[in-house]
């Protein structure tokens, strides 16, 4: 019973509480309460990082015990896999507060956009941590309707249709959840993963158990954005506010959507081969037609939003070519491989697609569009902007020595070790096209000659905006640092394990 | 089994409330019936045959208690629920404001 666990949740939640009572007599108090509440998330997040390793902590809230081993309250689990998805969570959250803090001085209602990101993180870091089915449907939505008010924060024509998408569809997945939820309790009678897990392995009904699978991988899925889910993505990240974009595509997406995803299937249900074959499936397809729908933008939110779904393709991909080895019962390290492939990305992606988001609302909060043919020459102009995005764009499109590179190829060789060469082969294709992507973004934005009919000066942004820039940039460059060896298992390897032992987590939870 | 099958048909309705209408607020109201299909089943679910309220008493242990899961379940979403619809309800409020129309086909500035 680590009583630290628990503060994810609370923290954030009185945060967002004071920020609405108080905000409106003590000026400045948003900004800075916000700042410091997401700043010791990020110091308590880094402490389980660095000391969890291989246990598996497990908070009772309201200290009820299991009785006969059957779990009845409230469990908080946090693993390995748990601690680096609330790293990335509240460390992306922190630079984009902190981005915020000029950023978003030219909207109204700052207090509420500080309340409402304040309740954002509080539901995903819920979600990561909650170890039953109820507490994750109930953190989602609080993440979730969170997300929907600040997608609409511009209250514009264009925000306002995204969020209407945005709800109707993210209202269906809630929807499936539930009703998966529903057929889970109807046969096991109880919601806590670890239970449900060995209620399940003591027999069932085939088809039933692919039903359930089906609903949360169609809900969760929604959440995720996977290929044939995606209609809302691309609006709703381009509408929000630029700080919120890099919310959500760099940290929402994964902890509400692949997290649950990866967590439910390895740890809750036995890994069939059909449903991993359709995992991977999924995973391909969106990470070819996000690429392929990504190159026609020329909206720079639009183009990552779209970017966005094609880079999670390849974390879906690789961590189904995982599923697929342990289902055949063969070669575990290579699934091994496979999956710490997948998660480097996940951690990768947050890095630099928050950054890029950044920097689009840098380009857009100084010239005030976010057209690329409209824009040019800004190098001369930002030059730190400039910078930290083309170590974004080399780190998104795999150049060496940038974290893209070393996380695309562990995925690249673990396809080619477990005999996937066409996957493998379009892991590549793709990657190439992320780079013309990337280098169509540089050279329209940055380095095309500068519009001369249009006299405005323009300026570099703000400190709190350049400060978060260039964090994220060497963050970028940092994370490749987790492929080499000692740091690897120290911090890839827990992750793993938790998933590669599929009855590890249920019986460390349930104490069986 | 056939309280079962009225809720699935209740779920159809709002489905194809969802797909076919064209206003907005008749798609919020579409959304809602289907979501609350969801809790009847779920609510359904935890129905026991001659059960009582959870409060166990020594005295009489051969009683047959309900699981209270399903109904504190169903009672969070539709409070979830609530917040959600208000929450549309709102963005329809401001959208009708800036298009001057509830009409679906007429709300397309976000193309590709």
């Amino acid at each position: 019973m680590n009583p630290l666990i628990p503060l994810f949740v609370v923290i954030p939640l009185a945060g967002a509480f004071l920020i609405m009572i108080l905000g409106s007599f003590i000026r400045n108090l948003n900004k800075y309460l916000a700042s410091l509440v997401l700043l010791f998330l990020v110091i308590v997040s880094f402490y389980f990082l660095f000391t969890t390793g291989s246990k598996v902590s497990v908070y009772k809230v309201g200290g009820w015990e299991a009785v006969n081993s059957i779990p009845i309250g409230i469990y908080m689990v946090l693993d390995g896999f748990t601690a680096i998805v609330l790293c990335i969570i509240n460390l992306i959250g922190f630079l984009s507060v902190f981005y915020s803090i000029s950023y978003i001085s030219r909207y109204t209602a700052e207090n509420n956009f500080y309340a409402l990101f304040c309740l954002m993180i509080a539901g995903m870091n819920g979600v990561v941590l909650s170890g039953d089915m109820f507490n994750i449907f109930v953190f989602l939505e609080i993440s979730a309707i969170s997300s929907y008010a600040l997608v609409a924060f511009g209250v514009e024509k264009n925000e306002l249709e995204a969020t209407f998408k945005y709800q109707v569809l993210g209202g269906l997945a809630s929807f499936l959840i539930l009703i998966g939820i529903a057929f889970i309790y109807w046969k096991a009678k109880t919601l806590n993963i670890a239970d449900i897990r060995n209620v399940f392995s003591s027999g069932y009904d085939r088809k039933y158990y692919l039903l359930v699978q089906i609903l949360l991988l169609s809900g969760f899925g929604l959440k995720a954005a996977i290929m044939p889910f995606h209609a809302w993505l691309p609006d709703a990240h381009s509408s929000a506010p630029s700080p919120i974009s890099a919310m959500l595509s760099g940290v929402l997406i994964k902890a509400v959507g692949i997290y649950v995803i990866i967590r439910l299937f390895f740890n809750m249900f036995a890994i069939s081969e059909g449903m991993a074959i359709l995992i991977t499936t999924l995973g391909t397809l969106s990470m070819v037609v996000g690429a392929f729908l990504a190159i026609g933008q020329w909206d720079i939110k639009r183009l990552l939003a779209f970017s966005s779904i094609s880079q999670m393709g390849y974390v879906i991909l690789s961590v189904g070519i995982g599923m697929i080895l342990i289902s055949r019962g063969v070669r575990g390290e290579i699934a091994a491989l496979a999956i710490a492939g997948g998660i480097f990305h996940l951690i990768n992606h947050a890095a630099f697609k928050g950054l890029l988001f950044l920097n689009a609302g840098a380009i857009e909060y100084s010239i005030g569009t976010r057209n690329l043919q409209e824009m040019g020459g800004l190098s001369k102009s930002m030059p730190v902007t400039s910078a930290t995005s083309f170590v974004a764009s080399l780190s998104i499109s795999g150049i060496p020595p940038f974290n893209g590179f070393f996380s695309k190829l562990i995925i690249i060789v673990a396809a080619i070790l477990a005999k996937f060469y066409f996957l493998a082969l379009l892991a590549v294709i793709v990657s190439i096209i992320t780079l013309s992507i990337f280098m169509k973004f540089q050279r329209y934005a940055f380095s095309n000659k500068t519009d001369t009919r249009n006299k405005v000066k323009i300026r570099e942004v703000p400190f709190p905006m350049l400060f978060s820039m260039i964090i994220l940039s060497i963050v970028c460059l940092l994370l490749s640092v987790l492929v080499f060896p000692g740091i690897r298992e120290m911090i890839l390897t827990p992750a793993t394990d938790i998933l590669m032992d599929p009855s590890k987590y249920s019986s460390i939870i349930t104490g069986m | 089994m056939i309280p079962y099958l009225l809720c699935f048909i209740l779920f159809l309705v709002g489905l194809y409330g969802v797909i076919t209408r064209r206003n907005l607020v008749k798609i919020a109201i579409s959304l809602s019936i289907m979501e609350f299909s969801i809790f009847l089943f779920f609510a359904l679910i935890g129905f026991v045959e001659g059960g009582v309220a959870p409060i166990v008493d020594p005295a009489d242990p051969v009683k047959t208690y309900v699981d209270p899961l399903p109904q504190a379940m169903v009672l969070t979403a539709i409070v979830i629920g609530l917040a959600t619809t208000a929450m549309l309800m709102a963005v329809i409020i401001r959208i009708y404001r800036k298009y001057g129309t509830f009409d679906i086909r007429e709300i397309k500035n976000l193309r590709g």
